[in-house]
C-alpha cells in the first residue's frame, strides 16, 4: 500500500482543504494522473497520484481541511489491488432522497470473493430514465433499482412506478424514505413510531420541506426576541387607483394588480429610511445590507408548505416591476421551479395573510433577517375623519421585529413610514 | 532570467480565453513552451470558483441573461467574481517549479506586482490580512483566483481600471460583503495599455522573468509553440 499525503504547497502553508476526489475508491490510477484537488488561499491545485495502482481507500472526505502530510488515501499497487476489495469513503455524504445511484452499490457488503473490479462502485444499471420518472422517484422516495422496467428496452415507465407504489402501500413508503441505504435501519425506526401512535391514526413521513420549515420556525423563535406591532392603515388611495386601472393593467401586462406590490414598494422606501430593519445580526456585529432584497412568503397549494422567494433590489423596481416579480416567483414557487439562489439572500420579508382573510397575525421572522411585515385583509370600514364618518379601505400592517436589534420606537417609526407612503400614494404613480 | 512571451489578447470572451489557457497549460506541462503571460478583457461575465457558494450569486440565469452577463463555473480557487469591460485580466501560465514551489508565495507575488503597478499611478494599495487580493481604502480593486496543475498556473488576477462597478451588485464578490473600487473611481483612471505595461514591468521584477511582448491579437496555441520554440 502506498500512502497519499496532503502535500505541502508552500513554506508557510500548514494545511489544505481537500475539495474534490477525481477518482473513486476501486478506480485505477496511473502515476502522475490527477487524483484529487485541494484548495489553499484562493489557489486550487490538482494533485497527481504518487504511484500507479488502485485507489484502495479514501481517508479524508471532500470539504475537510487537514494539516500537511496527513494521509488522505491509500493506493494499492498491482497484486494487492486484486486481493482487497475497496473500502468506501469514511463518512458518507448526506443521504440523498433518491437511492438510484452508486451509494447502494458501495454500501452493500462487498463479498470477499468478488474481484476488485466487480466490487467497484458501478451504478445499478437501470437504463435511461425520463424526467417524469426521475421526478416521481424523487418525490415518492422510490429506489428505482427495486423496479423492473416494462418499457422499451426495459426502461422504467410511469406505469411501473404507479404499479410499484400501489403494491407497496403508504406504510412501507414511509419506512423506505430518507434513511434508505442503510438496510437494517428502517425496521428499527418504524417500530417505536408505530407503537406510539393510536391504532386508527395515519402515519406519514414529513416531507423534506415540512421538516425544514419546522426546523426553521423553531430556530427563529429561539434566536430572535419576537415582538409584533400593528398599525391600522387607510389604504383608500391605493384602492381607488387600483380599481381605476386594474382592467387596463391586466390587459396590458397579462397579470392582475394586487395590493402587495404597493406594500412592497412602501416597505422598500421605509427600509431605505431605516437601514437597521434591513440588517442582520452576526455574533456581536450588525450587518447592514446594501441591497434591499424582499422575500415574499408564498403558500404552496394544499397546505404542502411555504416558501419565501426573494425579489432582488426591490427598491429599484416600480409597482409594475414588483407585481411582475411577485407573479413570476409565486407561480414558479407553486410549480417548484424556483432556483436555489432565488430563495436566498433576502434581507426583509413580507407575508400577505390578508389574502386568506386574516385581519392581522404575528408572523415569525425569516432568519437571519430582523423583521417581517404582515399584511392583513383590506376591508371597507367606517372611519372617523375630522369628526365625520367616512367609508374607507383599511388594512392592518403587522410588523414582527427582532427586539434584540430594533427598539419598539424604531419599529413603530418604520411601520408609520410604510403606512404614510401607502396613505399618501400619488394616484399618478405605479 | 527566464524568457516569458506576453500578449494582450484584447477583448475575448471568457470561454475562449479559458480554452486557450487550458491548451497552453498542457503545452507548458509538456515543456514545449516557456512561461506565458496573457492579458485580456472579457465581455460581461460572472464566474464561479471551485469553492464558490451559490448564495454569493445574487441573480438567476434569466436576470443575468437579461442584463447581458454570461455565467461560467471554473476550476480556479476562490468564490464568485465578475469580469467585464474596463477590467484588466491577467493570466500567467507559469511553471512554479522554476520559480518557487509555494502557492502562498505565488499569490503574495501577484499581489505585490499589482500593488507596485498601482503605486506607479499614485494609488496607495495594500494587502488585507486574510483576504487575498489587492485593497485600497477598505475596497477591493483587484481579485485573485488561481488554479494549479502540477505547479503550472492558470487563471490569475482581475484589476478594475474603469470597470462599471454596478455589475458587482449581482454577486457578493469572493463571498465578502466588502465594497469594490476601480482606478477611475479613485480618481486615477489610466489607459488600459499603460496599466498593462506597468503590470508587465512588475511581473518581470517579482517573478524574475524577461517579459517579451509578442504581436497582439489572439493566436492559436500552435503558433505559440512555433514562435517560442524557434
Amino acid at each position: 500500500m502506498i500512502d497519499v499525503v496532503m502535500p505541502q504547497m508552500g513554506e508557510s502553508i500548514v494545511e489544505g482543504t481537500l475539495t474534490k476526489w477525481l477518482k473513486k475508491p476501486g478506480e485505477r490510477v496511473e502515476r502522475d494522473e490527477p487524483l484529487f484537488e485541494i484548495s489553499t488561499d484562493k489557489v486550487d491545485s490538482e494533485i497527481p497520484a504518487p504511484a500507479a495502482g488502485t485507489l484502495a481507500e479514501v481517508l479524508v472526505e471532500e470539504g475537510k481541511t487537514v494539516s500537511i502530510n496527513t494521509i488522505v488515501a491509500r493506493i494499492a499497487s498491482g497484486e494487492q489491488a486484486a486481493a482487497s476489495p475497496p473500502k468506501p469513503a469514511p463518512a458518507p455524504e448526506p443521504v440523498k432522497p433518491v437511492t438510484v445511484a452508486p451509494a447502494t452499490a458501495v454500501t452493500a457488503p462487498a463479498p470477499a470473493l468478488m474481484p476488485a473490479a466487480a466490487a467497484a462502485p458501478t451504478p445499478v444499471s437501470i437504463g435511461p430514465l425520463s424526467p417524469l420518472v426521475r421526478k416521481m422517484a424523487r418525490e415518492y422516495n422510490i429506489d428505482l433499482s427495486l423496479l423492473k422496467g416494462t418499457g422499451a428496452g426495459g426502461r422504467i415507465t410511469k406505469q411501473d412506478i404507479e404499479a410499484y407504489m400501489s403494491a407497496q402501500g403508504a406504510r412501507t413508503m414511509a419506512a423506505a424514505a430518507p434513511a434508505a441505504p442503510a438496510a437494517p435501519a428502517p425496521a428499527e425506526e418504524i417500530t417505536p413510531l408505530a407503537r406510539a401512535v393510536p391504532a386508527k391514526a395515519r402515519v406519514e413521513q414529513m416531507s423534506t420541506m415540512r421538516s425544514k420549515i419546522a426546523e426553521h420556525m423553531i430556530f427563529s423563535l429561539r434566536t430572535s426576541a419576537h415582538v409584533t406591532t400593528v398599525h391600522k392603515t387607510d389604504i383608500t388611495r391605493v384602492a381607488r387607483l387600483r380599481d381605476k386601472i386594474k382592467g387596463q393593467f391586466q390587459e396590458r401586462y397579462g397579470f392582475s394588480l394586487t395590493y402587495l406590490p404597493f406594500v412592497a414598494r412602501a416597505a422598500a422606501e421605509a427600509l431605505r429610511t431605516f437601514p437597521i430593519v434591513n440588517a442582520s445580526i452576526e455574533g456581536n456585529s450588525i450587518i447592514y445590507h446594501n441591497e434591499i432584497n424582499i422575500g415574499i412568503a408564498v403558500a404552496l397549494d394544499g397546505g404542502s408548505g411555504l416558501i419565501v422567494p426573494v425579489i432582488r433590489n426591490a427598491d429599484e423596481r416600480n409597482v409594475v416591476g414588483l407585481q411582475r416579480a411577485i407573479v413570476d416567483l409565486a407561480s414558479r414557487a407553486r410549480s417548484r421551479r424556483l432556483k436555489p439562489d432565488e430563495v436566498q439572500g433576502g434581507t426583509f420579508s413580507i407575508t400577505n395573510f390578508g389574502s386568506f382573510g386574516s385581519l392581522f397575525a404575528t408572523p415569525v421572522i425569516n432568519q437571519p433577517q430582523v423583521a417581517i411585515l404582515g399584511v392583513g385583509a383590506v376591508e371597507k370600514m367606517p372611519v372617523v375623519i375630522d369628526d365625520a364618518i367616512a367609508i374607507r379601505s383599511v388594512c392592518y400592517l403587522a410588523l414582527t421585529f427582532d427586539h434584540r436589534l430594533i427598539d419598539g420606537a424604531l419599529a413603530d417609526q418604520f411601520t408609520s413610514k410604510v403606512k404614510s407612503v401607502l396613505e399618501n400614494w400619488s394616484d399618478q404613480v405605479l | 532570467m527566464r524568457s516569458c512571451p506576453a500578449r494582450d489578447l484584447g477583448r475575448m470572451d471568457f470561454a475562449g480565453a479559458y480554452a486557450l489557457q487550458q491548451r497552453l497549460v498542457a503545452l507548458r506541462k509538456q515543456g514545449r513552451i516557456p512561461d506565458q503571460l496573457l492579458f485580456v478583457e472579457h465581455p460581461h461575465v460572472i464566474t464561479m470558483g471551485r469553492n464558490g457558494r451559490a448564495e454569493h450569486l445574487l441573480a438567476d440565469e434569466h436576470l443575468l441573461a437579461r442584463a447581458g452577463i454570461a455565467f461560467h463555473s471554473t476550476d480556479r480557487g476562490g468564490d464568485v467574481t465578475y469580469h467585464g469591460p474596463g477590467q484588466i485580466v491577467a493570466y500567467p501560465i507559469f511553471d512554479l517549479r522554476e520559480w518557487k514551489r509555494d502557492v502562498a508565495a505565488y499569490v503574495r507575488a501577484l499581489e505585490e506586482a499589482v500593488i507596485a503597478a498601482l503605486a506607479d499611478f499614485s494609488i496607495n494599495a495594500s494587502r488585507l490580512e486574510g483576504c487575498t487580493g489587492v485593497w485600497t481604502g477598505g475596497a477591493k480593486i483587484c481579485a485573485i483566483g488561481v488554479h494549479l496543475s502540477r505547479w503550472v498556473s492558470s487563471h490569475g488576477l482581475a484589476l478594475n481600471v474603469d470597470t462599471d462597478l454596478s455589475y458587482f451588485r449581482y454577486i457578493i464578490p469572493c463571498g465578502l460583503t466588502k465594497p469594490v473600487t476601480s482606478m477611475r473611481d479613485l480618481g486615477a483612471g489610466a489607459p488600459r495599455d499603460k496599466v498593462i505595461a506597468r503590470l508587465a514591468v512588475h511581473f518581470s521584477r517579482v517573478f524574475d522573468i524577461e517579459v517579451n511582448w509578442s504581436r497582439a491579437g489572439c493566436l492559436e496555441p500552435e503558433e505559440f509553440v512555433e514562435e517560442t520554440i524557434a
